[in-house]
Order: structure tokens, then sequence, then C-alpha cells
């Protein structure tokens, strides 16, 4: 749309007075991609408020979407070879200005989060309208659009105080769209507050070590910050720093100890919101944690800490047994699923911490891959939500009878949950396998083959439930509306391709993880 | 406040006067310390005294609920327009001096201008809007909203 007239309306201005400024180049439509995909949805939503019109409000949340998605895969393309894109915002050059980054591992994130809001939404407008008090309905597109601009934004920005502005964005309207589910239960609201102080105490914490770098360089731009604590890695403050972001992010990620807001926020939550939280909200966490990491602090800081080691190594194991057995002990399907993320997150920091390239990889196509079988999972969650009214075992009890085709979805999520071969779980557990035989840790290998055991588990529950139980004796309810259908067996399919073909996920995660391992690539100051 | 009458007319006297220096601040903000954020509040709170002093209801029918709503949204979408505009002629998002290439500093002038008048549509929404949120709840809650 800009394109054609930004080409020519330039050049005029530039040829009359070159001895004034400087000659400008326009930008064309591609040059602005990493700008244009978090404005349209940033757009889109106070639009929706603006406009109040409950008719407009979902293809308006779902255009926005859409071409975002769109925007994402142009972007991906680009800089899966290991392009490195630098958006200048205002024209103001880094690290004074704020930058735009997009790399293999952030447009591979940004893919992941607009490809599962693009499958969300349609799914969300029966669910939500069942779920949702109707006069609320327009303020919940706008609501859902800034959780989503907040993600996206958290992702692109090579700005460190950026990511906790963006950061807070998401949060607080995540808050929100927790607290919508008080319609159906209203548990919702204590949900939605717990969450509101852990994640407040979370972005202080992250702020405050944001701080301390800002104190010890004097700079927000990531890659600025990066090539100036190089050279203070015994420095107090930087470590203080790279703590208390650990922590804030962490609880944000969720990582073990600090998950107590996930399981009721994720089980009170409307389904819709659930299903894009769980594929999208802890993912970004867990990236921008590797970002810090690995391009603000860098690998070298990372072996010299210890704190992978010692600390995220030995909680991702703990995760991973603990969550799974509180998942096997629960008596509501979404709460159940919202323990197995847990355990799920444990997966993604253990790969983190084998400090390799391999358990990189594994941990980015984790974060794809088990974001699109909870997407999966929560949606059918959802779907029998809707059709019976709540998601307790005994209340769903035998609904593969009378909903066939959810439940079928629902045992393809859980098959690649637990990681059987042919499912995109499994490709994700493969290589974390392998990089921990790489690191020759081979009990933490054992260890998670175990935990995968402890999966079946749950997931034997949840088809237990669906198929074996006898249905209650009351009115059987029918099959979901094709709106949810499609988008939940779009991401079943999804599950088994991403299973089957591993070029897209292992070839971004590989290309993402060697931009990590590589550390900071330093700042760009030429460049749109 | 029916019987405070100082109140009510220094209230009077001063709602016009705040709105004024809101203006003024806001309008300023580019070349002393000011701008948006505070304009906004400083507009707000000419509304806020006004319903403190002559009730919730007759601020609401001066300044209605919708349309502080709108107005919310309209702030943003003032900002981030200007910056679809500089995006549309062929500079960076907010990037102002593509409204003037030949003389950069008038368009980031009349840029910083058109953005900080978003900002205060949208602080003053706002702050209007929280007071309301706060103003017009019930007393007391009932046992169902537990």
């Amino acid at each position: 749309m800009a394109a054609g007239r930004a080409t020519n309306a330039a050049e005029p201005g530039a040829a009359q007075d070159a001895g004034h400024a400087v000659e400008h180049v326009a930008l064309t439509l591609a040059d602005q991609l990493p700008m244009l995909l978090i404005l349209v949805p940033l757009v889109a939503a106070p639009l929706i408020v603006l406009l109040g019109s409950r008719r407009l409000a979902w293809p308006l949340a779902y255009g926005a979407a859409t071409a975002s998605f769109v925007m994402a895969v142009f972007l991906l393309m680009r800089v899966i070879g290991g392009e490195v894109i630098s958006y200048h915002i205002g024209g103001w050059a880094p690290p004074l200005g704020i930058e735009y980054r997009v790399d293999s591992a952030n447009a591979f994130v940004l893919f992941l989060v607009t490809g599962i809001a693009t499958v969300v939404l349609p799914y969300a407008r029966t669910s939500v309208a069942a779920e949702v008090d109707g006069q609320h309905g327009t303020l919940f597109y706008a609501m859902f659009l800034l959780c989503f601009t907040g993600l996206l934004g958290v992702v692109i920005t090579g700005d460190a105080f950026n990511v906790f502005v963006f950061l807070e964005i998401s949060s607080l309207s995540t808050y929100v769209l927790i607290a919508a589910g008080a319609v159906r239960d209203r548990r919702a609201l204590t949900a939605a507050y717990d969450y509101l102080i852990m994640g407040t105490i979370g972005a202080t914490f992250f702020v405050i070590g944001l701080g301390l770098l800002y104190m010890a360089t004097g700079t927000l731009n990531m890659a600025d910050i990066a090539e100036r604590i190089a050279d203070q890695t015994g420095n107090r403050t930087v470590r203080a720093a790279f703590a208390f972001i650990v922590v804030g992010v962490g609880l944000k990620a969720a990582i073990y100890p600090l998950h107590l807001w996930l399981p009721n926020a994720y089980t009170y939550a409307p389904s819709a919101v659930t299903a894009f939280l769980a594929a999208t909200a802890t993912k970004v966490a867990i990236y921008v944690l590797m970002r810090f990491m690995f391009s603000v602090f860098q690998p070298l800081y990372l072996v010299e800490v210890k704190t992978l080691e010692f600390i995220i190594i030995p909680l991702a194991l703990l995760a991973m047994f603990a969550a799974s057995v509180i998942a096997i002990f629960q008596t509501d399907l979404k709460r159940l699923l919202a323990y197995s993320s847990l355990a799920q997150i444990g997966y993604m920091l253990l790969g983190i911490g084998f400090l390799s390239e391999t358990g990189l990889t594994a941990a980015i196509a984790h974060l794809f891959n088990h974001g699109i079988t909870k997407a999966a999972l929560f949606m059918g969650v959802g779907a029998l939500v809707l059709r019976f009214g709540n998601s307790y075992c005994d209340g769903v009890a035998g609904a593969g009878r009378t909903m066939p085709w959810t439940s079928a979805a629902m045992v393809i999520g859980g098959l690649s949950l637990i990681g059987v071969p042919g499912t995109a779980g499994f490709i994700s557990k493969w290589v974390l396998v392998q990089g921990a035989l790489e690191a020759g840790w081979w009990p933490v290998a054992m260890l998670i083959v175990l935990s995968s055991l402890l999966a079946v588990v749950y997931v034997w529950r949840m088809i237990e439930t669906l198929y074996l139980q006898p249905a209650p004796e009351r009115a059987a309810a029918g099959e979901a509306p094709l709106s949810m259908l499609v988008p939940m067996w779009l991401m079943a399919l999804a599950c088994i391709w991403f299973g089957l073909n591993t070029e897209l996920t292992l070839g971004a995660s590989l290309s993402a993880a060697k931009g990590f391992m590589a550390g900071s690539p330093g700042l760009i100051l030429a460049g749109h | 406040m029916r019987h405070h009458l100082i109140l009510r007319v220094v209230t009077k006297l001063l709602v016009g006067a705040i709105i004024l220096f809101a203006l003024y601040v806001q309008f300023h903000g580019d070349f002393s310390p000011g701008g948006g954020f505070q304009a906004g509040v400083i507009m707000a709170v000419a509304f806020i005294i006004y319903g403190v002093v002559f009730s919730l209801r007759q601020a609401q029918r001066v300044f209605p609920p919708w349309l502080v709503h709108k107005l919310l949204a309209l702030g943003v979408l003032i900002y981030a327009f200007t910056g679809l505009v500089s995006m549309a002629l062929g500079y960076e998002y907010l990037n102002y001096g593509a409204f003037t290439p030949h003389h950069p500093e008038h368009g980031q002038h009349w840029g910083i201008l058109i953005v900080e008048l978003g900002v205060g549509v949208t602080v003053t929404g706002v702050m209007v809007a929280i007071y309301y949120a706060f103003a017009a709840r019930p007393p007391t809650i009932s046992d169902k909203d537990w």
C-alpha cells in the first residue's frame, strides 16, 4: 500500500533541495515490514474501541492478525539464512534510537505467535460469545490485539527497555483477558489478581535488572550493552542485573518454583485465551530469557557465572517431574494441561542449560512444537467447555462418543505432548536427548525419557476420560461447530506435519541457535 | 456539596483556568517542560474537580463516559497515524523529517506537536475514565458479586 507512493514521494523533495538535506532513499514496503508487523495490530486495537461496533470487532482483529502473520512469514523467509534486519524507529540510529532487530531466532517466534493468533481468532468467535459477557465482546478483541501486539513487540525489539514496555502492554491486557473468564467461573478474578501480583513482581525485577545494566553501561540498546559489559564480567552490578533479569523473566516464563500463577490463570481464563496464552505468552518469556542470556550477557558469561548448571538445570529437571506428577492427579482437564505446560517449560530450560548448539536448537524447536501442541489441546478442551459447560473429568466423561472429532484432535495433541514418533513433540525431545548425550550427560537423557513416561500417564488419563468412561445420563451434547473444529484440526495436523517435515522447525531453530551461541552480533548502524 | 458555596464558586472560576493552563502546557511542550502527559493530567483534573464538587452525574453530562472511551482510542490513533504518514512518505515510522524533507527541523516540530496532542487526548481520557470507574462504583458489594 505505502510502497508505490513512497518511492515517488521522496525523490522530488530530495532533488529540489539537495544542498540542504542528505538525499533520502525512500523505504519500500519490504523495509517497513518489521514496524508494520507491530503497527497493524496496535492500530487495529484502538480502532475497534473507537468504532465500538460489535460486528466489526472480530473481522478487524482477524484481519490484523492475518496481516501480521503474512508479514512474519516474509520476515522469517528473509532472515532464516542468517541475515539480520535492523529497523531504526524515527530514523534515529541505535544506540540512541530504538531499534527493531529481526534475526532467525525472533522471526521464528514471531511466526509462532502470529500463526497461533491467526488460528485462535476464528476459534474464539464462537467460544468467546459463549464464555464472555456479550457487552464486552468488542473490548475483548481490542484487549486480545493489545496482548498480541505486546508479545510481538517483546520479541522483535532490540532495545532492552522497549522489551519492558511491551512486556507490560502484553501483561496488563493478559490480566484483563484472564479476568474475562469470570462469567463462566468467578475464580477467574482471583486467578487474574494472583497473576497481576506475580507478574508485576516479575516485571519489577526485570526493570530493576535493566536499571542496574543501565548503571553499568549507560545504554539500553541490547547490542550496545553486550559490547560494554563484555569486559565487566566481574562487576557486581552486572551480576546483580543478571540475577534480577533471570528471576523477573523467570516469573513470566513460569520456571518451576515461580509458576504459582499459571495453573489458575490457564484454568479459569476463557478457553480461547488459554489456547492463545499457553501457546505464546510463556514461549515469548522463554525467548526473552534466551535473548538476554545469550545476546546480551553472551555465552562466555554464562560459563563463568554457572547459573545454568546450578540453578536452571536442577529447576528444569524438577519441573519435568514435579509438574508432571501433579498433572497426573488433576481432576480438571484444563488444569491438567496447565501443569503439563510447566513440565514442558522444563524441557526448554534444560535445552538452554546444555549451553550447546544442539541444546538451544532443541529448546527453540520445543518452544514452537509445544506451542502448536498446546494450542490444539486447549482448543479441544475449549470445545468441551462449550458443549458441557465445564472441563472437569467427571463432567466431560465419555465425550469421545458425542464429540468424536474434538476428541480425536485431542488425542493427536496428547501424542505430540508425550513425544510419540511422527508428531512434533518427538522431534524436539529427540534433539534434546541428542544434546544431553553430546554433553555426555546420559543420566539426564534417561530422565528426559522417564519424564515422558509420566506424560504418558496423564495423557492416558485424558484419553480414558474421553473414550473409556461411560457418559453420565443426560442429554447428549453434539459436536463442536465447524468454526472451532477447523482451527483445532489445523493445529492437530500441524503437530503431525511438523513431526514428519522438520525442515522449517529444525532449520529455523538451528539457525537461531547458531546466532545465540555466537553471542552479540554488535551494533548495526546502517540500515533502516 | 450543595452547602459549600465557596467551593462551588471557586471551582467554577478555576475550571476554565485549569483547562487553559492544560492547553498552554500542551502546546508549549516542545519549548519548555511539559507536553502531552502533563497536559492530559491537568486537563483531566478540570473534569475531576468538577465531578468532585458538582457530583459525578453533572460531570458525566458534560463529558459522557462513552466519549471518554472514544477519546482513549482516538489519542492512540492520532499518534499511530502520524507515524503511518511518515511511513507512507518513504521514511521510518515516526521520522517527522518526512513531512518537510527539505527542512527536517520543521517537520520534527510539527510531528512532535501532533504526537503530543495524541498523548494528551489519551491521557485525559484515561485519567477521567479511572475517576469515573472509581467514583461510579457501588458503595457496597452485594453477595452476588463475590
